[in-house]
């Protein structure tokens, strides 16, 4: 094994088996699943007590529609409100007081509690009152058969929007669908350059603060140290990448089938698929809609073209990381304290916010001025390219940034070679960047 | 034969001349020690030894060859900033380091535990770097050193921050490596251990070799004729004119006086002893050899005034 591979397998192992990279690698699926299901599954949960409303109707008309649900139950009261405010009541959680005919008077209803009223309780009192009042004005017009004619007038609506292919053909896309998967992206390349890209920083400085780096670069050429340092740390990266990708499918599977709500949802899009796939043999008693459903997020999904876009997202994923880890390891051979790091790393991070800014304001116009430059310009597009990516971007815009991006990222590599060599060797004062320019030239 | 010459170095800093045009020659199997004040040049002379820098102009050569790459497995190198990796295992990295000096996993752990036999460190192999103490930590860095058994051991400052019992220590060590056949390059400020030491020196002093040799050829061309005499005297009157030499100084205590005395122009030993035995029973007679620090001293101090 040559010297550059044995320095990429320390680098590798040593990150890999250290107890928080485990830690953090297993419990940040479960903590991004419990983000996305904990909330849900409160908001599942009804609370076993029930709670009883007083309902005072001076009319009569109103107080037999409302109906106990799991949560409420509903009793009729002849008292008076200022019975109940002067007596020492517990029983009841709250008055729905209705002092006139509500069609008239819409405030002539008010409700009552000495604790804060739920949503849920309005939103049901207001349903319940609505459906009531609105059949009692469509009555009060005498039109024959109106109900009938509403009814039939309620159309629902949703715009079907269609791609050309190149070859003619017609895809059904989803401008959401392509949007969310390009956000997911470009957050993870995001997330992926500031945080490996700074690992690295802390493994160059780690050798020079603890004076090792002098004893290394005797055995071995400084620029193989670098590369086996950022090549390992790029490994490690891509394991923990794939480890997420495995579990976090895995985690929101297992989640929507316990509970419950997406388990008719699969076996449908299951259904569909095997329809769709034998012969398109329809079954008795399957819902047509449903199947109808089901087809056009199969072909969204198969407008999406996600052999390409994974091979660009790896691509980008490689020449970004590369491009930031390379400044990082100069700025990490160049400074002997942690504190001095801000200096340096102010601006490298402004250029990695300004592009996720550039990204997330690309999504709304992914061809846009903005979307188009910040993806050709070598030090965004690995960020923006991924929101424009899951959109189908013309393959020479493609190509032209990449090939940018990749001769952009050796450029500097090799610069930050030459600052590191001459970097790693001088301890003492926090160099100016002039002085890291003139490092170049030795 | 030289084992290691540079000729002719010369490495420019922007700002400054780090080396300029510096010579040296090592014989092999001899301790050579490289000496000059703070900011001579001599890190930076080891460095291109070492290939981690180049120079701008000069050669290195190993037994005559130009220096090429695969050169650096034939030198052990212990730089001045010198540490280990403090998270990690001592066994782990002390293997991985000697993987870098070009050796197999196999034959590694061999050495490695042989080393560590030796040391008596073999309890140390799966602690980490951090828990062991300064001490503890310079002998696995020495282990390493030495590990891949390189011909040429270059250490740069060996002894500091060493307590005297470990600078001691480092001592007999370079001593036993150069009885096993190695050739030493080390560079120090301790002018004591280079007169017991070093068979040969170069004195560096602002970029220039100003006094290079063997040391005790350079004692000889540095003494100033002066010579320590013990006399037996059991009292009585005790004459101490010659015209051989001039006291400098002379101090009576039971039944001896020791005296040092400067020779004369054109006088020789023999004359005096035989001046000096005719009328006393001779003790010990010894020629005063300056100090290497003295040396070390009057060189640096004395190209300064001239440079003034």
């Amino acid at each position: 094994m040559n010297k550059i591979g044995i320095i990429i397998r320390r680098e590798y192992l040593r990150r890999v088996s250290k107890k928080s990279f485990l830690l953090v690698t297993f419990l940040m699926p479960f903590m991004v699943a419990a983000l996305v299901f904990v909330p849900l599954w409160l908001s599942s949960i009804r609370s076993d007590e029930v709670k009883t409303v007083a309902v005072m109707d001076t009319t009569g008309k109103y107080v037999s529609l409302f109906e106990d649900t799991g949560n409420f139950r509903f009793i009729n009261s002849d008292k008076s409100l200022n019975d109940y405010r002067n007596s020492d009541n517990k029983e009841i959680f709250a008055f729905l007081n209705i002092t006139g005919d509500l069609l008239q008077n819409p405030k002539a209803a008010t409700l009552y509690s000495e604790k804060q009223i739920p949503g849920e309780l309005s939103r049901l009192v207001n349903q319940t009152l609505e459906r009531v009042l609105e059949e009692e004005k469509l009555t009060s017009f005498n039109i024959p058969n109106l109900r009938e004619i509403i009814n039939e007038s309620k159309v629902d609506f949703s715009v079907q929007t269609i791609k050309w292919g190149a070859d003619g053909s017609e895809n059904t896309s989803s401008a959401m669908v392509a949007s969310v998967l390009g956000m997911i992206f470009t957050l993870v390349v995001y997330m992926f350059i500031v945080a490996y890209g700074s690992m690295v920083m802390q493994g160059v400085m780690e050798e020079k603060t603890n004076r090792i780096v002098e004893l290394m670069i005797s055995s071995v050429r400084p620029f193989d140290l670098m590369m086996g340092k950022i090549i390992g740390i790029a490994f490690v990266g891509l394991t923990q990448l794939f480890l997420w990708g495995i579990m976090t499918s895995a985690l929101v599977a297992g989640g929507t089938f316990l509970l419950g709500g997406g388990a008719t949802d699969t076996s449908n899009v299951q259904q569909g698929m095997s329809m769709a796939q034998g012969g398109m043999l329809m079954q008795p008693g399957v819902n047509m809609a449903a199947m109808q459903e089901v087809n056009e997020w199969l072909g969204i999904i198969h407008s999406i073209n996600f052999v390409e876009i994974g091979i660009f997202f790896i691509l980008y994923f490689i020449g970004g990381y590369l491009l930031y880890a390379a400044i990082f390891a100069a700025i990490g051979s160049a400074i002997n304290q942690q504190e001095d790091s801000n200096q340096f790393i102010a601006p490298v991070m402004v250029f990695m916010v300004f592009a996720l800014y550039a990204g997330i304001y690309s999504i709304d116009n992914p061809d846009g001025p903005l979307a188009f430059w910040c993806s050709m310009i070598p030090f965004t597009s690995p960020v923006v390219m991924m929101v424009r990516l899951p959109y189908d971007v013309p393959v020479w815009e493609l190509l032209v940034s990449v090939a940018l991006l990749f001769a952009t990222a050796l450029a500097i590599t090799w610069l930050s070679a030459k600052i590191y060599r001459v970097g790693i060797l001088m301890y003492g004062k926090k160099p100016s960047i002039k002085e890291m320019i003139k490092w170049v030239k030795y | 034969m030289y084992f290691l010459e540079a000729e002719d170095v010369v490495k420019q800093f922007s700002g400054h001349l780090a080396l300029n045009k510096v010579s040296i020659q090592v014989p092999p199997g001899k301790i050579f020690g490289l000496l000059g004040p703070n900011g001579a040049g001599k890190t930076t002379l080891l460095r291109i030894i070492n290939r981690i820098t180049a120079p701008d102009s000069g050669s290195i050569r190993f037994n005559g060859l130009e220096s090429k790459p695969e050169d650096v497995f034939r030198i052990g190198y212990m730089p001045e900033e010198r540490g280990l990796y403090k998270k990690m295992k001592v066994g782990e990295q002390a293997i991985y380091l000697a993987r870098l000096k070009g050796l197999s996993y196999p034959e590694a752990k061999k050495r490695l535990t042989k080393w560590f036999d030796k040391f008596e460190i073999t309890s140390w192999w799966n602690r980490k770097l951090e828990e062991l103490s300064k001490g503890m930590q310079q002998k696995i860095q020495f282990i390493i050193t030495v590990i891949h058994e390189p011909e040429l051991l270059i250490f740069d400052e060996p002894f500091s921050g060493f307590d005297p019992v470990n600078a001691d220590r480092v001592k007999q060590e370079i001593l036993e490596l150069k009885y096993l056949g190695h050739t030493i390059i080390f560079s120090t400020h301790n002018m004591a251990s280079v007169e017991e030491i070093c068979d040969g020196i170069a004195l560096i002093d602002r970029s220039k070799v100003v006094l290079s040799g063997e040391v005790n050829e350079i004692r000889n061309r540095f003494k100033s004729n002066i010579l320590n005499v013990s006399l037996r005297w059991e009292g009585g009157i005790f004459s101490i004119d010659s015209n051989y030499y001039t006291v400098l100084s002379a101090k009576a205590q039971a039944g001896e006086i020791k005296m040092r005395i400067r020779k004369n122009p054109g006088a020789g030993n023999s004359e005096i002893i035989t001046e000096l035995s005719g009328a006393h029973e001779i003790m010990s007679f010894a020629e005063e050899l300056p100090s290497m620090n003295d040396i070390f001293i009057n060189t640096v101090s004395g190209t300064n005034s001239t440079q003034i």
